[in-house]
């Protein structure tokens, strides 16, 4: 259950001063799968960085479950991180270094999970996005859709409350766009999570129960 | 995960691991190097040293010459030894006069001083041992002059050509050799240290107050002297008890060696010493002692081991100046420059990762694992190349010892030994023997290497990888996890 009051958020740029969210308050019941969608730099990243405990507003609350994000400091902020979100990325950010199995397992590294769990449960979470034959590639060894699933199997191996997703579908083609989107929903529909996603595609937010649309950092509901 | 993810990284990420692991290497190996070549300078400095003054002595302590005063002919006070010839010395025949007479007298440019000092310095703190030694010379003056013709009519004032002092045709010959004063009763410090006996014996207790002479084995050869002869001495003969060889830049080394008490009164020095040669109870007293004895003689002039190793010429001085400047120099330099090394490619890494490090702080990773991340893989590198290069350092020794370079030591001895050759030696004549105030001695570097510099070494890789892994630790904390959103051009 997310509940934003009054959120805004501003950035100092070298010589103007932007306002990335402005005045927006929200509340995001939980197992909800929502749509952002919005023009570039309308502040779709920003407010999915509220969401995501990645930064405090500059005015306003951000509440999640009975946690109020925008009050708390960054060790707490990291480990609300570590145990309840889960994030997916545009551009996959898998670590180039670690095979598939060893990325996975960097989301329980903070979690304090021991070693031999932690292996049973990411390999656990690749055989559950079908990447199970994969776990000693590198990323530079698949493709941009078997990295995005290690990337959802990474966000997945903690079992989070939310799942919060930035253009998930942006560096795909359509086919494996929609791939991706089966299994997100797939996932959403199975653990009951809540499922934020960001994303221009209209195909994409189709998919979900409630779309936003968010402007020159004012939020919008769209039918 | 700390340990796999350290792996992969270092692993995957070769060429920044290598060119960090190198340049501390280098620096390492430059560092243990420079170490090992420096001690192998400063042992093959201590030999030489103890060659010139004798093992073990810390500190010389003699009296500062004053300034000569300009004396005529045959002062004694200054200038050397003057030989003054009555009407009535030497034989005159065939129109010409032989002359000769010996002089027992202080080494010229040195200064005497009271035998007193040697319990004063004895009394002073720290000191262990401490030995009086009187230097002199000996010169035998040999010399045939033609007679004055005082040959009437003539009224030729101007001297004659052949010089000042006479005509040509005169011949002097002039027999130095140096006669050293010294304790008999086995001196722990002292010439004696310096020299190994050859033939005979060594002075014993007994001794004292005897007319006996040790001779370099040298100068016994060129003066056909042998243990059991006599030699003559300021006119005394003296047994020849024992020869001994000396090293040959030995400032101490004399020609022959005497008891202090024989010689302090056959050239009327009665309670009068050159020299003073001190051991400290240990090197860290070194410096009490020298000020302690200065305080307690101010007129003495008192140089320890490391004055007296700026007496020490040649490749070896060479050597230990280009350590001390260019060696040092190089091997702080090429440390600054591997931690700089370090330090630049652990923060241009971190800034490469700029959107690895927001990813892991976005799922959750707290700052503390981030920078021991970080640091950890700095640390080692760090240590990677402290390995390499305490290998490289010793690989580097071991050439230096199996080449094994020789390098030449030329003590410039104090003293000026002999007859200077002054106007008075001039005229027709042959000067007598001057001595040569230099001598070489051939030295091989041996570079030692010990645990510690190693340990040493090692820990300074460790350190550069420490502050390597700071700074670039303290620049992956800035980083925010938003970083990880920002979309790659
Ligand atoms: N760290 C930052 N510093 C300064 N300005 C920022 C920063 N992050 C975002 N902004 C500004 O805030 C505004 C909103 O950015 P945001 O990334 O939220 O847009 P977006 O809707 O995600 O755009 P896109 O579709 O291109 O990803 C933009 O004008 C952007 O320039
Ligand atoms: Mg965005």
């Amino acid at each position: 259950m997310y509940e934003l009051k009054n959120v805004s958020k501003s950035y100092e740029q070298t010589r103007r001063r932007v306002t990335a969210l402005d005045d927006v308050s929200l509340s995001i019941p939980d197992g909800q799968m929502v749509a952002i969608q919005g023009p570039t730099g309308g502040g779709k990243s920003t407010l999915l960085q509220m969401l995501g405990a990645l930064e405090r507003p500059t005015k306003g609350t951000v509440v999640l479950g009975n946690a109020e994000l925008s009050a708390l400091p960054d060790t707490k902020l990291a480990s609300i991180r570590a145990r309840e979100v889960g994030f997916v990325f545009q551009s996959f950010n898998l670590i180039p270094t670690l095979t598939a199995q060893e990325n996975v397992e960097t989301a329980l590294a903070p979690l304090g999970v021991p070693g031999v769990e932690r292996r049973a449960r990411a390999a656990a979470a690749l055989e559950s996005v079908g990447l199970g034959d994969r776990a000693s590639h590198r990323p530079d060894e698949l493709s941009g859709g078997q990295q995005q699933r290690v990337a959802i199997a990474r966000a997945l191996v903690k079992e989070p409350d939310v799942l919060l997703a930035d253009e998930p579908t942006g560096s795909l083609d359509e086919e494996t766009r929609d791939e991706i989107m089966d299994l997100l929903e797939g996932i959403w529909r199975d653990r009951g999570l809540t499922l934020i996603v960001v994303t221009h595609d209209s195909a994409v937010a189709k998919r979900a129960e409630r779309r936003l649309h968010i402007k020159q950092g004012k939020v919008t509901e769209k039918k | 995960m700390f340990g796999t993810y350290l792996v992969r990284e270092l692993t995957n990420r070769r060429k920044q691991t290598a060119i960090i692991a190198t340049g501390m290497a280098l620096a390492i190996a430059l560092v243990i190097i420079v170490n090992a070549v420096a001690a192998g300078v400063s042992a093959a400095q201590t030999s030489v040293l103890a060659s010139v003054y004798g093992v073990g002595t810390d500190i010389t302590v003699t009296q500062t010459p004053t300034a000569p005063t300009q004396g005529s002919n045959g002062t004694r006070a200054g200038g050397g030894p003057g030989f003054d010839f009555g009407a009535a010395d030497g034989r005159t025949a065939d129109g010409s006069t032989t002359l000769s007479q010996t002089h027992l007298g202080v080494v010229r440019g040195t200064e005497t001083f009271d035998a007193s000092s040697l319990d004063t310095i004895v009394g002073v703190e720290n000191v262990a041992a401490a030995t009086g030694t009187l230097a002199l010379d000996n010169i035998t003056f040999n010399g045939t002059i033609p007679t004055q013709r005082q040959s009437g009519g003539t009224t030729d004032t101007t001297p004659p050509p052949g010089g000042l002092d006479g005509a040509g045709g005169s011949s002097f010959n002039v027999d130095t050799f140096t006669v050293l004063g010294l304790d008999v009763a086995g001196a722990a410090v002292g010439p004696l240290t310096a020299v190994t006996l050859t033939d005979g014996r060594t002075f014993t207790a007994a001794d004292a107050g005897s007319d006996v002479v040790v001779v370099d084995s040298a100068y016994a050869t060129s003066a056909s002297l042998a243990v059991g002869g006599t030699l003559s001495i300021s006119g005394t003969d003296f047994e020849i008890i024992g020869l001994v060889a000396s090293g040959s830049g030995a400032a101490t080394a004399s020609n022959t060696y005497i008891p202090l008490d024989v010689a302090q009164s056959l050239a009327g020095l009665d309670g009068k010493l050159s020299s003073i040669y001190v051991q400290a109870a240990s090197s860290n007293n070194i410096s009490q002692v020298q000020a302690d004895i200065k305080n307690a003689l101010p007129d003495a002039t008192v140089d320890t081991q490391a004055d007296l190793a700026s007496s020490v010429s040649g490749s070896l001085s060479t050597a230990s100046g280009l350590l001390s400047s260019l060696g040092t120099w190089l091997s702080v330099l090429v440390l600054a420059a591997a931690f700089l090394i370090a330090i630049l490619f652990t923060i241009s890494g971190v800034t490469r990762r700029t959107r690895e490090f927001g990813t892991l702080k976005a799922i959750g990773w707290s700052n503390r694992r981030i920078v021991g991340q970080v640091a950890g893989e700095s640390l080692v590198q760090g240590t990677i190349g402290g390995i390499l290069g305490v290998a490289g350092g010793l690989i580097g020794i071991l050439l230096i010892n199996l080449f094994a370079p020789t390098l030449t030591a030329s003590a410039t001895v104090q003293r000026v030994a002999g007859f200077g050759g002054g106007p008075r030696a001039g005229g027709g004549g042959a000067p007598g023997e001057t001595a040569a105030a230099a001598t070489t001695t051939d030295i091989t570097l041996h570079a030692p290497v010990t645990g510690t510099i190693i340990l040493v070494a090692v820990a300074l890789a460790i350190l550069g990888g420490i502050l390597a892994g700071a700074i670039g630790g303290w620049r992956a904390s800035r980083l925010r996890p938003a970083e990880a959103l920002r979309s790659v051009a």
